[in-house]
């Protein structure tokens, strides 16, 4: 029994651990946003690898999602007599969940494994010890531009994902379900609407949908360097490393949807 | 046809008066270059448990063991990479153990080390790794850097048209080691730390780096401190020999006084490696 609650407290412990260097080292490249030298190059090759390099994939990940959501919906819609309503639901849905979490989910499962394979590849070839016999300080060579272009990207694939799924229900409504293509858009932009607007110009549902990947793009990119980072034990660390990257971040996104939704609702209140 | 002295034009003038005198050992009572004194350092288990050693100027130290004494541990204190648990480490005569991290910067830019298996940067060329360490330092206009990297490549007998626009994917494993060596000195460091330098090259590129390690020592006066398990090599190059057993430094003394000592731990040693 002993055993057993010392095994429990040492887990407990590592766990504790675990989350405060996850934490510092989020922290540690936060802080150096603002410090010289800011290794641009590495930056903008990092949006191209996060951004461009996820477009294919979240361009199908969205177009099937829409379509998907615009065939199920107007099978039950059906029944009340409702089909002009796929619009709403489908610009609703996309725009507020699907899209921002849908989009992280699948960057972290191709961008996030990637950050940390290379970096888990960098430490345990030494190549961040060298980094750091040379004066440079991995985190902000390393790890800083990765946060910045993930919380840059996202929002912006997500956009893209909105769009892609806003048009791939567009293309079920017109041509499988029947609906005239201007009543589905004005569906999609009469939900988007009835929710206010901030600022008086950008839709609330659309301004909490780009806030949210915000948050996802640095936890994407903060767990993947954190696994990266601590990396050990050879190649098979590096795959250990790459499993628990995208495991944690993809719980990690689908908790904070919650308590940003709830926080959203919070600091921008729907219009009723 | 180059003379044997033009790689040293760079070489800023009051070292290369120290390069043409040859390294002397360093006079008695002078600061060691590195000094640890009763360091003690655990993982997961000890590892250093009061070592003591230190490296003179000019000298070339080799740091035996068997594996998982802390050899290479030693090599991080003294980059400050690591911080021991007890114990003080001093280099170019202070202690680094409270230095900031600034201040660290600049110890470790008078210290070049090469890595067990080079550890080039992968997404960058050969150029571009062996400019690092001048771009980081930032106090070099560029056409400067590229004329210290086609020096150094040619330092180490590397042909710069060559292999300077290869990634380190494209090069064997003794030409990364020759890369690795240049760009440990592409800063003209005072210390170079090398880490198992000949693991895993064959018998020809093991004459090579021994050879470059050699023309560093005689033609630079670059003070080193080599970790290795190849014993042959490592007596080719060391002024001195340290022999870590059990976290502490076991022996202290030449290469031909390990091989004259009588005791049965070191004769067996010996006779295993």
């Amino acid at each position: 029994m002993n055993g057993f609650i010392t095994s429990v407290d040492e887990r407990m412990r590592g766990v504790a651990l675990g989350v405060q260097e996850y934490f510092t080292l989020g922290a540690r490249a936060s802080r150096f946003v603002a410090a010289r030298p800011f290794y641009w190059r590495d930056m903008l090759y990092q949006m191209d690898r996060i951004g461009a390099g996820s477009v294919p994939i979240l361009f199908l990940t969205g177009l099937f999602t829409g379509m998907v959501l615009a065939l199920q919906s107007s099978v039950e819609l059906a029944k009340f007599g409702a089909n002009i309503y796929i619009g709403n639901l489908v610009g609703a849905s996309m725009v507020k969940e699907l899209g921002p979490v849908l989009s992280a989910l699948m960057v972290a499962g191709r961008a996030g494994s990637g950050i940390a394979a290379e970096l888990g590849a960098m430490r345990v070839t030494e190549q961040i010890d060298a980094l750091e016999s040379f004066g440079t300080d991995p985190i902000k060579k390393l790890v800083t531009p990765r946060l910045l272009a993930g919380m840059i990207m996202l929002p912006l694939l997500t956009i893209m994902t909105d769009v892609v799924g806003i048009a791939g229900g567009l293309f079920i409504a017109v041509a499988k379900v029947e609906i005239p293509a201007d009543i589905y858009l004005r569906g999609v932009w009469t939900t988007l609407a009835l929710s206010g607007f901030v600022f008086g110009i950008f839709p609330r549902d659309f301004v909490g949908g780009l806030l949210k990947p915000l948050v996802f793009g640095a936890i994407i990119a903060g767990t993947g360097s954190y696994y990266g980072m601590n990396a050990q034990g050879g190649t098979e660390g590096v795959g250990r490393a790459t499993t628990r990257a995208v495991v944690t971040s993809s719980i990690l996104i689908l908790a904070t949807d919650y308590f940003l939704t709830q926080l959203l609702l919070v600091i921008l209140p729907p219009v009723l | 046809m180059s003379t044997p002295t033009e790689h040293l034009r760079h070489i800023p003038h009051e070292r290369r008066r120290r390069v043409r005198a040859a390294p002397e050992p360093a006079a008695r009572g002078a600061a060691p270059v590195i000094a640890l004194d009763d360091v003690w350092l655990e993982f997961d288990h000890p590892v250093l448990r009061g070592a003591t050693l230190h490296v003179d100027e000019g000298d070339t130290l080799l740091v035996l063991g068997e594996s998982g004494t802390g050899k290479s541990t030693l090599l991080k204190l003294v980059l400050r990479l690591l911080l021991p648990e007890r114990g003080r480490i001093r280099v170019f005569g202070g202690e680094i153990n409270d230095l900031s991290f600034e201040e660290v910067l600049a110890i470790r830019r008078r210290i070049g080390k090469v890595f067990q298996n080079a550890a080039l940067f992968d997404s960058l060329t050969v150029y571009e790794n062996v400019a690092y360490p001048l771009r980081e330092a930032g106090r070099k206009q560029e056409p400067e850097i590229e004329r210290i990297v086609r020096e150094r490549l040619e330092f180490v007998d590397l042909d710069p048209e060559q292999v300077m626009t290869k990634l380190p994917g494209e090069l064997s494993g003794g030409m990364k080691k020759r890369v690795g060596i240049a760009r440990a000195i592409a800063s003209d460091p005072e210390v170079v730390l090398y880490d198992e330098p000949t693991a895993g090259l064959d018998p020809l590129a093991i004459d090579t780096i021994v050879g470059l390690i050699r023309k560093l020592q005689h033609e630079l006066g670059v003070t080193a401190v080599v970790v290795t398990h190849d014993i042959r090599t490592g007596f080719r190059v060391a002024s001195r020999v340290n022999l870590l057993r059990e976290g502490r430094i076991e022996f202290d003394g030449t290469p031909e006084d390990m091989i004259a000592s009588d005791d049965d731990y070191i004769q067996s040693y010996l006779q295993a490696a």
